[in-house]
C-alpha cells in the first residue's frame, strides 16, 4: 500500500515504531472496526482508532447524546445534545481524520441483527452499558468467530479482555451467565469518573491496535483489573472453561438469546449505551 | 487457619464500611466466607445463592487463580494470599 505525503505526516509518529513502518501503517487503514456503544468506553476508544486511521469504524447507538454524557463521552459537544449519538460521532471522527470512514448503526442489537453487523468486521468493540448486550455479543462474535475486546466499568473499577474465538477463552468462560434481576446494584446506584472510562476505552483501543499489527500480547486468557482509587493494575488468568455454555466443544447455547433488562428503572434510563 | 488479604470489588463496599480491602482468616475459600459475614454481616447472601454455591456471576482468585479451575471452595489458604473478589461488571459509561 502506498501512504500519500500527507500520511506520511500524519502517522509519521507511529510509522517510526519497530513494528508499524509503512507496512503497519498500511493494516491500521485497511482495518475494519466495530465499535458497540458511543458512551464512556466507545468515545475514548473510537477517538483514538480513528487518530491512528483505522480504514472503517462502525458505530452502533440507538441513543441520542444528553448533557450528561458530555463529562466522559469525548466524541459528543455540548452542540450536539439531542442528536443521535452514532451520527454525532461520525461528524467528530470524521472531523479529526478524513482517511477513516465511519458507518453508523442508530440501532439496538438483537439476536435478529448482530450476526449480519458484525460479519462486515475484523474486530468488535464491546463498550456497551448492559448484560444482555455482553452477553449478546460475546455470544455473537464466539459463533461468528470475531475477536472481541470486552471492557466493564463500574465507579472506581474497571475490567478488559481479550476474547479470540477458536483460540482463548471467551466472556463466558469467565462468567457463565448474567445476573438475575436485582443481584447486581441497579444502574442509578452507579456514577463514573470520566477518565476512569477513557482509560478502559483507551486500553481496548490498544488492544485493537496490536491485534491489526499482530504485535505485542493481547489480553486473551487475561483479565486486566484497573483500580483508579490505588491507580492499580491486576491481571488474573482466565482459562478456557471445557464446559462453556458456548465456545466448549458442547455448547449448550447453540442460538443467540434475548436476555430481558434487569434495571428496574424505566428503559430508557438504562437501556443500551 | 491462614490469615489473607481479601480485595472487596466496588458492588460490595458498602458491606465492608467502603474498605477495599479487609483481612480475614480462613482455611479455605467456604470458611473464608463465614469469615467474612460475621465481619460484615450481610455479605455472604450477595455472594453465595440459596444453595450455597458461589454464584456465576462472582469469581474468587487466589492470587491470579480462580477457584473453579482449583478445588472451588475448598481450595486451600496460606499466610499472605490475597484473595480477590471479582463480580461481572457492565458499565459502559452510558
Amino acid at each position: 500500500m502506498n501512504l500519500r505525503d500527507d500520511q506520511i505526516d500524519r502517522y509519521s509518529r507511529q510509522i517510526i515504531l519497530p513494528n508499524v513502518g509503512g507496512s503497519g501503517q498500511g493494516k491500521i487503514l485497511k482495518a475494519k472496526v466495530l465499535i458497540i456503544g458511543t458512551g464512556g468506553l466507545g468515545a475514548p476508544c473510537s477517538f483514538y482508532l480513528a487518530a491512528a486511521g483505522i480504514g472503517r469504524i462502525g458505530l452502533v447507538d440507538s441513543d441520542k447524546v444528553e448533557l450528561n454524557n458530555l463529562q466522559r463521552q469525548i466524541v459528543h459537544i455540548t452542540a450536539d445534545v439531542g442528536v443521535p449519538k452514532a451520527e454525532s460521532g461520525k461528524r467528530r471522527l470524521n472531523a479529526l481524520n478524513p482517511d477513516t470512514e465511519v458507518v453508523t448503526y442508530p440501532l439496538r442489537l438483537d439476536s435478529t441483527n448482530i450476526l449480519d453487523i458484525i460479519k462486515d468486521y475484523d474486530i468488535v468493540v464491546d463498550g456497551s452499558d448492559n448484560f444482555p448486550t455482553r452477553y449478546l455479543v460475546n455470544d455473537a462474535c464466539v459463533i461468528a468467530k470475531k475477536p472481541l475486546v470486552h471492557a466493564g466499568i463500574f465507579r472506581y473499577d474497571g475490567q478488559i479482555m481479550t476474547i479470540l474465538p477458536g483460540q482463548g477463552p471467551c466472556y463466558r468462560c469467565l462468567f457463565a451467565e448474567p445476573p438475575p434481576p436485582g443481584a447486581v446494584p441497579s444502574c442509578q446506584e452507579g456514577g463514573i469518573l470520566g477518565a476512569v472510562a477513557g482509560i478502559l476505552g483507551v486500553l481496548q483501543a490498544n488492544e485493537v491496535l496490536k491485534f491489526v499489527l499482530g504485535s505485542g500480547e493481547l489480553l486473551s486468557g487475561r483479565l486486566l483489573i484497573f483500580n483508579a482509587l490505588d491507580s492499580t493494575f491486576r491481571t488474573v488468568k482466565v482459562p478456557k472453561d471445557k464446559d462453556c455454555l458456548v465456545c466448549s466443544d458442547h455448547p449448550k447455547i447453540t442460538k443467540l438469546i434475548d436476555y430481558q433488562e434487569f434495571c428496574s428503572l424505566k428503559k430508557r434510563d438504562c437501556s443500551s449505551k | 487457619m491462614a490469615k489473607v488479604k481479601v480485595r472487596i470489588p466496588a458492588p460490595l463496599q458498602k458491606l465492608t464500611q467502603n474498605q477495599n480491602e479487609v483481612i480475614a482468616e480462613a482455611a479455605n475459600i467456604k470458611e473464608l466466607i463465614a469469615d467474612l459475614e460475621k465481619r460484615f454481616p450481610g455479605i455472604k447472601e450477595r455472594i453465595v445463592d440459596e444453595t450455597g454455591k458461589i454464584r456465576r456471576f462472582i469469581n474468587f482468585y487466589v492470587n491470579d487463580e480462580d477457584i473453579r479451575f482449583l478445588k472451588h471452595d475448598e481450595t486451600p489458604l496460606a499466610d499472605g494470599n490475597e484473595v480477590s473478589i471479582i463480580p461481572a461488571i457492565a458499565g459502559g459509561g452510558r
